[in-house]
């Protein structure tokens, strides 16, 4: 079984309950008690005024954290090629699109419209930091979190390059809400490099596998990894806020998930 | 980069179902462009409709998939003997080695666009056959493949607008080279719906006309639907002459403008140059260019002072929108065959539509169709968002 390595070099975290990584970290390697509470967006200061104002939750999600990892790692986030995933699009935008679209008058306004692809948040944050790097953008429904996962090791693995993983979802109003229902928005950045530097948290090696995926113990955070599929991340997060060498299985598909050996650095 | 085989391909668009008719279309220099008169459309535009989608059957276990795009995606899948393809590649190399990469940017949007209308009046509920996983999801389509196949590898929806099925061969790639598959099925399928008709309306980007890359007096794209499928394996020692392969692809991004190319087309000179660093060539090299060619004013003139400060005035290149149209999601995908096409049937295919050439781009643009041996071919796909990426396939001889 194939085997790919990288070291983690700063996270950025923002989910329900979750207001970055620092904060998060005793939370989850369970010294803190968790306490659930709506998911706070800052407003992206990067963006200029009219954007800033108009950014949704999608793009507020990947700013924030994708800039606390980098800061984290201490890297430019200008210099990083980055991968996007998400579950679905920005929620809000879509609905409002269908319902003008549903209705007598059809006309949708231009920015609805370009904020409407899957990759409107990733251009969002390549306008903002500069990047001209490559995006790789992705969905893979409930198993977006790995997909981008896989994208992100195999370029540090292919072309040795340090990267960017952001894996962002917001939910959607009604009526997509109950037949997508998606509990809060999530966003989880990583800078995954191929060489250890100053601040590596761990190196990781992945690996495909068929075992059934981690469980969290806490039955709160358990409950969220089910309810958005960014949290699929949580049982990594968890075992890196532990700081110990273990390994965790992630959900990705039926049948096959991925195998994640953690060794602190 | 280690060069990978297309070992097998197919298109399909509003020029014809498969690289038999859509060769066809190409030779005699037909476009597939009609008047809209799509589902409750009421835009005075022109569009490229597959003609006998509604009448495309998904396999009864797979009726929760059911929507246009994923019957365009089958319909493409059974041209060619590509399905038998893709059953022989899992038999070889086992179906979890075997990953699935397929670009979108519209999936299954229609049927939800078609659901909203048919909402509960009393609870505003989607209709009870409306599928989200299915039908609505970005990664609908990748999903449907998958299931087609039996496949049970890694699998993905790129979608970075119309740069999404260009991207897909980067992402294989990685992950071919990376051993964690063997091979690779690569695509892009994007079907008509009402939210990019209205949407590039709303933006005043869609041509009253048929569109006409690069023309002096073109006025926005022709969206189209269409999709293309390739095989990718690593390439053996022994490969027949004819062997198309891909060589190179460069990515990029604008960080400009979520809709509007950087005016210079920085982002698209360093998506063409790194293909050409990946592929260990020069811009001499290449004897095509498929250009990206929306027809639309600011990305044509973007795409053309981009092109010129690599290759100059020489490299012979033209856009095809003007036969598929601007096929968003799928577009890469579809242009990689034609460009694989090209190479394996000599055949450098004209621009249509395009009568005078904008006299400030100056390329040596196709206005009719030329047959000369090809060794090298390059592909242009840049999207909303300033994403870019550029392929370059070539012979194996």
């Amino acid at each position: 079984m194939q085997t790919l390595s990288a070291y983690i070099d700063g996270i950025g975290l923002l989910g329900p309950g979750l207001t970055d990584w620092p904060s998060s970290r005793a939370i989850l390697a369970g010294k803190q008690p968790y306490q659930a509470q709506p998911t706070i967006l800052p407003l992206p200061a990067l963006l200029a005024a009219a954007e800033r104002r108009r950014s949704g939750a999608l793009v507020r999600l990947t700013l924030a954290t994708g800039l606390e990892a980098t800061a984290a790692a201490g890297v430019d986030a200008a210099s990083l090629p980055c991968v996007y995933t998400s579950s679905g699009g920005d929620g809000q935008n879509c609905h409002e699109i269908c319902q003008t679209l549903a209705s007598d008058d059809r006309h949708i306004s231009p920015t609805r419209f370009h904020n409407s692809v899957h990759n409107a948040a990733a251009g969002y944050w390549s306008i903002a930091t500069g990047a001209m790097t490559p995006i790789s953008v992705l969905c893979a429904f409930d198993a977006s979190f790995g997909a981008g996962l896989l994208e992100a090791i195999t370029q540090v693995a292919a072309d040795g390059t340090a990267t960017l993983l952001t894996a962002n979802d917001t939910p959607y109003p009604e009526p997509l809400h109950r037949v997508r229902p998606i509990l809060d928005n999530f966003g989880i950045a990583m800078v995954l490099a191929p060489t250890a530097g100053p601040n590596s948290l761990a190196k990781i090696h992945v690996s495909l596998t068929s075992e059934a995926a981690r469980k969290l113990d806490h039955p709160e955070l358990e409950h969220l990894r089910l309810a958005i599929p960014a949290a699929r991340s949580l049982p990594l997060l968890s075992a890196l806020a532990q700081h110990e060498p273990t390994q965790v299985i992630l959900d990705y598909f039926e049948h096959l998930r991925i195998a994640v050996d953690i060794a602190p650095c | 980069m280690k060069p990978l085989l297309l070992s097998h391909f197919t298109t399909t668009s509003c020029i014809g179902r498969g690289l038999d008719q859509t060769l066809e279309a190409l030779r005699a220099g037909r476009s597939g462009l009609a008047r809209c008169a799509f589902e409750t459309v009421d835009l005075d535009t022109f569009i490229g409709e597959v003609a006998g989608l509604d009448a495309v059957q998904l396999p009864s276990h797979l009726a929760t998939f059911d929507c246009r795009n994923n019957r365009l995606a089958q319909l493409t899948l059974e041209q060619d003997g590509f399905t038998a393809a893709v059953h022989a590649a899992a038999v070889k190399y086992g179906p979890q080695r075997v990953g699935i990469f397929i670009g979108t940017s519209t999936s299954g949007i229609l049927q939800t666009e078609i659901a909203y209308r048919k909402r509960d009046p009393e609870t505003g509920a989607l209709p009870d056959d409306f599928h989200y996983s299915g039908m609505h999801n970005t990664f609908s389509v990748a999903d449907f493949t998958r299931r087609y196949f039996d496949l049970t590898g890694p699998a993905v929806a790129v979608s970075s607008a119309c740069s999404s099925s260009a991207k897909v061969f980067s992402s294989a790639r990685r992950m071919m080279a990376a051993g964690l598959i063997d091979a690779a099925v690569v695509g892009g399928v994007d079907s008509l719906c009402l939210t990019t008709l209205y949407g590039f309306n709303s933006l005043g980007l869609t041509a009253a006309q048929s569109c006409r890359p690069y023309d002096a007096s073109r006025d926005g794209i022709s969206i189209g639907e269409g999709g293309a499928f390739a095989l990718l394996e690593h390439a053996p020692e022994q490969l027949d002459n004819d062997a198309i392969l891909l060589l190179g692809v460069g990515e990029s991004s604008d960080a400009y403008h979520m809709s509007s190319p950087h005016p210079e087309g920085l982002g698209a000179r360093m998506a063409m140059q790194a293909a050409l660093d990946t592929a260990g060539l020069s811009p001499r090299d290449i004897d095509y260019i498929n250009l990206h060619g929306t027809s639309t004013q600011s990305n044509d003139a973007a795409e053309g002072k981009a092109v010129t400060t690599i290759f100059g005035t020489d490299t012979p290149c033209s856009s095809t929108k003007g036969a598929t149209g601007h096929t968003l999601g799928a577009a890469g995908g579809v242009e990689a065959v034609i460009c694989a096409l090209a190479l394996r049937h000599s055949l450098l295919p004209a621009g249509i539509n395009t009568r005078k050439l904008d006299p400030d781009i100056r390329l040596n643009y196709l206005l009719e169709n030329r047959s000369q041996p090809l060794k090298r071919v390059m592909s242009n796909s840049f999207g909303f968002g300033g994403t870019n990426c550029s392929l370059i396939f070539g012979r194996a001889d």
